[in-house]
């Protein structure tokens, strides 16, 4: 039986590398490819240093740089700097030439999904629709913690695109939205920076226990007198939401790429802190088609005390994913497709 | 954001004439995963053994010529690439102290999906 869950990674993974020059593009490729994980994520932003004024012989330059390694263009992270100019914010129009300008280099690179950031409008992702169905570029808003599949601000997205009936816009969840424990790293980092470790402790006891975060952020504030390293740790439960898994299928056709975010990767191949093993089950059982993009963000977390091995967590990461689908597959047998959007083109 | 990669600490050298210069300059990288625009860099404040250098004494380059911080502020055509070193250059009479001193700079970025400034900060000790 064969997936329909592809393996790839996102350029982002090896952001410390590539900043300290010590890895090019072509670098991680290479290095994606030698773990299977075929599907690159790109961000221009990042990768492209003459960007947004990138020529053909530049586009060509990487689709060839994939084809060399048997890789493909997955996904396209756009941005939008909405507060470009001091003195106004962008206009709705400017924020629309924004989009599209990205929407046109996203297609002449091949790519067929871009990641949107989450604090676009749907509105204003409803009126660059025309040229993402003319482009066929599908535009998948972040789900990024603390938002969540069923945040209020994602539902007007959904809506969207209901109201609208497309198949070119829909959302891109990012595995961040299942932490279901608290990740050591972040733990580490605090407690370098002074959290006692009782503190520390009691902070990643009441994650562990679901407790609404503002509940705990007061305790360590106030009632337990925290100093500023404590009170920053209780502070990052704002953005340690922990979703239902078991409602990824009812939003399987709203999206077709997946963010795999991940702090650190245990030697034994599992992540402590992402319900990958609770994640991927549903994946298959609803027969998801799309990317697992590995987007390690860890880098920022442990920088200050050793070397960044971002390499070795991605591949990590890839032996749990071919680990965890093999055995759902088991279980659940090779995925039927989704349910496509009835009526949407 | 990589805090402690900003400053190239062995790039600092005086500049103007070599018996008097007028001031110092360095490499830096910008502290942040995507390159941005020069607009969207509100603050690079330069420090030497944490007193902050007057805003207006400080010039950036990230290869297209010099521009002082006002400047940046419209510059709307031009960005520093992610990872790539760009010239601060601080007016100072006499250049950079002799001796071991603390060179510091401050990264404030406007980033659009953040609802506060983004704050990179390095130290680096520099012998002369």
């Amino acid at each position: 039986m064969t997936t329909r869950i592809q393996r790839g990674v996102s350029l982002y993974s090896f952001q410390e590398e590539m900043f300290l020059g010590r890895m090019t593009v072509e670098d991680c490729m290479a290095f994606a490819a030698s773990i299977g994980a075929t599907g690159i994520e790109i961000l221009p932003e990042q990768n492209m240093p003459g960007f947004p004024d990138v020529g053909d012989a530049e586009v060509e330059s990487w689709k060839a740089m994939a084809a060399r390694h048997g890789c493909h263009l997955s996904a396209y992270d756009m941005f939008l700097d909405t507060k470009i100019r001091k003195d106004r914010p962008m206009t709705d129009d400017e924020q629309v030439a924004s989009i599209v300008r990205d929407l046109r280099l996203c297609h002449r690179l091949g790519i067929r999904n871009m990641r949107v950031l989450v604090f676009v409008r749907p509105d204003i992702l409803g009126r660059c629709v025309p040229y993402a169905e003319e482009l066929d570029v599908h535009m998948g808003v972040e789900v990024h913690a603390p938002w969540h599949l069923e945040h209020a601000w994602i539902l007007r997205t959904i809506e969207e695109v209901d109201r609208l009936g497309t198949r070119h816009l829909g959302i891109l969840p990012d595995m961040g939205i299942f932490m279901k424990h608290y990740p050591p790293v972040f733990r580490a980092r605090f407690e370098r920076q002074g959290a006692r470790p009782e503190i520390a402790q009691f902070i990643v006891d009441q994650h562990e226990a679901k407790i609404m975060c503002e509940y705990t952020i007061y305790e360590v504030a106030v009632k337990m007198g925290g100093n500023a390293a404590e009170i920053a740790m209780a502070e990052t439960l704002r953005h340690a939401p922990y979703a239902n898994p078991r409602r990824i299928g009812d939003y399987a056709p709203y999206f077709r790429h997946i963010q795999a975010k991940f702090y650190e990767m245990n030697e034994d191949c599992t992540d402590p802190a992402i319900a990958y093993d609770e994640v991927i089950p549903e994946l298959v059982k609803c027969g998801w088609e799309g990317t697992l993009s590995s987007e390690y963000e860890g880098n920022r977390w442990i920088q200050d005390v050793m070397e960044v091995d971002s390499r070795e967590q991605v591949r990590r990461q890839h032996v749990m994913f071919e680990r965890l689908i093999a055995e759902a597959e088991a279980n659940h047998g090779a995925a039927t497709a989704a349910q496509p959007l009835a009526g949407g083109k | 954001m990589f805090d402690t990669h900003l400053i190239d600490a062995a790039s600092v050298r005086n500049i103007g004439p070599h018996h008097a210069p007028t001031g110092f300059a360095f490499e830096a990288k910008l502290g942040y995963y995507r390159g941005l625009g020069l607009s969207m860099i509100e603050e690079l404040t330069v420090s030497i053994d944490g007193e902050a250098l007057p805003r207006e004494a400080v010039r950036f380059d990230e290869g297209k010529g010099p521009l002082t911080l006002d400047e940046m502020e419209t510059a709307y055509d031009r960005r520093w690439p992610f990872g790539a070193a760009a010239t601060i250059s601080v007016s100072l009479p006499g250049g950079f102290p002799t001796g071991s001193h603390e060179l510091g700079l401050r990264q404030k970025l406007r980033i659009s999906y953040l609802p506060f400034p983004s704050v990179n900060q390095d130290r680096k000790i520099v012998s002369r």
